[in-house]
């Protein structure tokens, strides 16, 4: 027993001193760089670290620039979310159905997952650009155009219109994130339903349940497990967004599609703020810890439970 | 086992062994010139080099993406790493000297033009550029003109522009004309924020004037001054006459509406007159140009240097690479591909076309100013902060916000405000 649990270390081992220092290590090194006066490429050079407190992220708080990528990421990730589930588990409920050519369509659903984020951001932009509205409308607009449907132009991502902290032109950024996910997010919910036991719904047919009571009653509270993990999968990569936004719009103008870390790049690599840059970085660190910690813990219990 | 292991030694030896072998007779150049002409440019300065040296072996680190952005990160990578390429592109002035020359990363190498016997043959303003105390620390090898604007002739003409306006009245009295026509008066692309503040520090040197606008940099002048302000203030009436649609916009984009006859001019470096040239416009015919109103007595710097870091491998090399680049040779070699004037002032013109000609004359007889935005007035912090204050005023036009904030920008990079 004893070298059975060595062995077992022993073979670990490689992998939890890689993740101690390439993961751990950089985020307390992230740390540490954030509370320091490190923004200035001479004083990085220098070296010498001088301890600053929470100044970086004092600053960070009483930058417009940055209240405006919180607020961004906070609706790109709810309408994001939303749009990508709801999509998906129609989609995959349709597959489901077993309809003909259901299988084409549920590699065509997928595709958009395997284009990289850099290529679907660009060609989203030709997309959304909008011309000159109303004489000379580019894309979608002059598709709009072409069907009579004139009202419908507008700004699209160049749009500096908002509703109260949200800003409009973020409705063709989450469209892009939602064409590109809503086919992963339908893989998912698709895995879970062919999990599900025949059986069970069976069982409630024969006992007079329509099919809407069978989706709504029996399917969606058995898919939860399936419905939490996308949740945190498709979060994690919201609130972490940059290659698709950077691709697409940038940082909009005014910032009105910016992002945090949009602004972390810019401020790291352009602006040589290091410590300022580092800051942002802990502060997504931790919106993503909020998502996913609970995540953590609950399947932690479960297993105990088993 | 056994064999695994050799095969790692083996590996490991025969790396070891390529880097002895790089060692000893290359040449790393690091630049992020990989677009169309450039990169053409650049071969053909290889070209030249192994014409002297035929033993070298040149290796190219070029790392594409607009104006350098990503390969100015990945050089600093490599710089903080001890790990320097032999030579590297880096335009003149602060992006050259408070990122690297102050820290002491670069050797001096005023002995190298001083050997040459060409320290005279560069105009006095652009090696103070490249200088920290005295030394020279880089040799610039072209030059671009940021403060020029550029017109269709054919909506000109319909318009009525005869000549270039002189004074921002005139400018904007053919922009109004323009738009009243149905065109866009003004082009601008401002997706990746910088041609925003491209156009606003031509405005600013339009309105401080040359002297007092490089007084800036050297806190001979205050930025509490009235040029700034007035320069937010025609910039927003300007603003009127630009695209709507600016922001899905780079800066060919906004040049393809002049080419496209869309649009009446655009302010731009004279990039976009090799870029007008690949599209297939002949410079003097289908499209004019004349410096920006108010700026005419000024020539706005963009220039590509290069240094020498401490710890260069390959020190031998970079020192003949240099004394290359600073020979006119090599200029007129790269310059009339690159579609900039050389940094030497005793070019041969006539490998030059029209619009070149035009802006050698001004290099050597106007006042030479540093760009913000292309790195060269003010280090990367400031020309960052300032770029997004202009981006901001781009869409709010609130002068007085944008100048409040200009000052405080200023002020955290230690400039004079008073």
């Amino acid at each position: 027993m004893k070298k059975e649990v060595l062995i077992g270390l022993l073979v670990i081992l490689p992998s939890i001193i890689a993740i101690a220092i390439f993961v751990y290590g950089f985020i307390f090194w992230t740390v540490r760089v954030s509370t320091s006066n490190w923004n200035s490429f001479s004083s990085l050079l220098r070296g010498i670290y001088h301890f600053v407190g929470f100044r970086n992220y004092k600053r960070l708080f009483q930058d417009d620039r940055f209240i405006k990528d919180l607020w961004n990421t906070l609706f790109f990730t709810l309408f994001f979310l939303v749009g990508s589930m709801s999509i998906g588990l129609l989609l995959a409920v349709l597959v489901d159905k077993g309809l003909k050519g259901a299988q084409v369509f549920q590699n065509i659903y997928l595709f958009p997952m395997a284009i990289s984020f850099v290529v679907t951001g660009t060609v989203w932009r030709w997309i959304f650009a909008p011309g000159i509205v109303p004489s000379d409308p580019q894309g979608i607009n002059l598709v709009f155009k072409k069907l009579g449907l004139d009202q419908l132009m507008w700004g699209w991502y160049t749009s500096t219109e908002h509703i109260g902290p949200f800003n409009l032109a973020l409705i063709p950024v989450i469209i892009a994130a939602v064409w590109q996910m809503s086919g992963y997010t339908m893989a998912m919910y698709l895995a879970g339903l062919r999990g599900i036991p025949v059986d069970i719904e069976e069982a409630a047919k024969v006992d007079g349940a329509s099919e809407w009571q069978v989706f709504w009653k029996i399917k969606f509270p058995l898919l939860k497990p399936i419905t939490l993990s996308a949740m945190i999968i498709l979060g994690h990569i919201s609130l972490k967004i940059f290659d698709l936004v950077f691709a697409m719009t940038g940082s909009g103008p005014d910032f009105v599609t910016d992002m945090p870390s949009i602004y972390m790049f810019e401020l790291t690599f352009r602006s040589n703020r290091y410590a300022r840059g580092s800051a942002i970085s802990i502060i997504m660190l931790l919106m993503v810890a909020v998502v996913i910690i609970p995540y953590l813990v609950n399947s932690m219990k479960e297993e105990v439970r088993r | 086992m056994v064999r695994k292991f050799l095969t790692v030694l083996l590996v490991g030896v025969l790396f070891f062994a390529g880097t002895l072998w790089a060692k000893e007779n290359a040449l790393e150049i690091f630049s992020w010139w990989t677009g169309g002409g450039e990169e053409e440019a650049l071969m053909a300065l290889f070209h030249l080099f192994h014409k002297y040296y035929p033993d070298v072996k040149i290796i190219n680190a070029a790392v594409a993406g607009g104006a350098g952005t990503n390969a100015k990160a990945v050089l600093k990578t490599r710089m903080l790493g001890g790990n320097p390429p032999d030579s590297f592109q880096v335009h003149a002035g602060m992006e050259l000297i408070d990122t690297y020359v102050v820290p002491g990363m670069m050797e001096p190498i005023t002995w190298i033009l001083k050997d040459m016997n060409a320290l005279d043959k560069f105009p006095k303003a652009i090696l103070d550029m490249c200088s920290y105390k005295g030394e020279v620390y880089s040799i610039p090898l072209n030059v671009h003109r940021a403060n020029v604007v550029f017109y269709n002739k054919k909506i000109a003409a319909q318009i009525g522009m005869e000549e270039p306006p002189q004074t921002w009245h005139g400018f904007v009295e053919y922009l109004k004309r323009a738009k009243e026509k149905g065109y866009i008066g003004l082009a601008l692309g401002d997706k990746n924020k910088w041609t925003a503040l491209h156009l606003f520090e031509s405005l600013m040197l339009a309105e401080l004037g040359p002297d007092a606008y490089n007084g800036l940099w050297k806190n001979k002048t205050s930025f509490n001054n009235d040029g700034i302000r007035r320069a937010l203030e025609i910039m927003k009436e300007m603003l009127n006459y630009i695209n709507p649609d600016h922001a899905a916009m780079t800066w060919q984009d906004a040049v393809r509406l002049v080419y496209e006859g869309k649009a009446l001019a655009t302010v731009m470096g004279d990039w976009a007159e090799g870029y007008l040239k690949t599209l297939g416009w002949t410079p003097g015919v289908e499209f004019g140009w004349f410096a920006l109103p108010g700026t005419q007595d000024a020539f706005m710097v963009v220039s590509d240097t290069f240094g020498l870091p401490k710890g260069a491998p390959h020190r031998q090399n970079a020192i003949r690479w240099l004394k290359l680049i600073a020979s006119r040779e090599a200029q007129d070699v790269f310059n009339p591909i690159k579609g900039s004037i050389p940094a030497r002032l005793d070019a041969d013109k006539s490998k030059y076309d029209v619009y070149l000609r035009w802006s050698m004359k001004d290099f050597a007889t106007k006042k030479l100013t540093p760009s913000i935005i292309h790195g060269s007035a003010a280090p990367e912090s400031f020309s960052t902060a300032l770029m997004d204050a202009i981006d901001e005023f781009v869409t709010t036009r609130d002068v007085d916000k944008t100048f409040k904030k200009i000052l405080m920008i200023a002020e955290d990079n230690g400039y004079n405000v008073k």
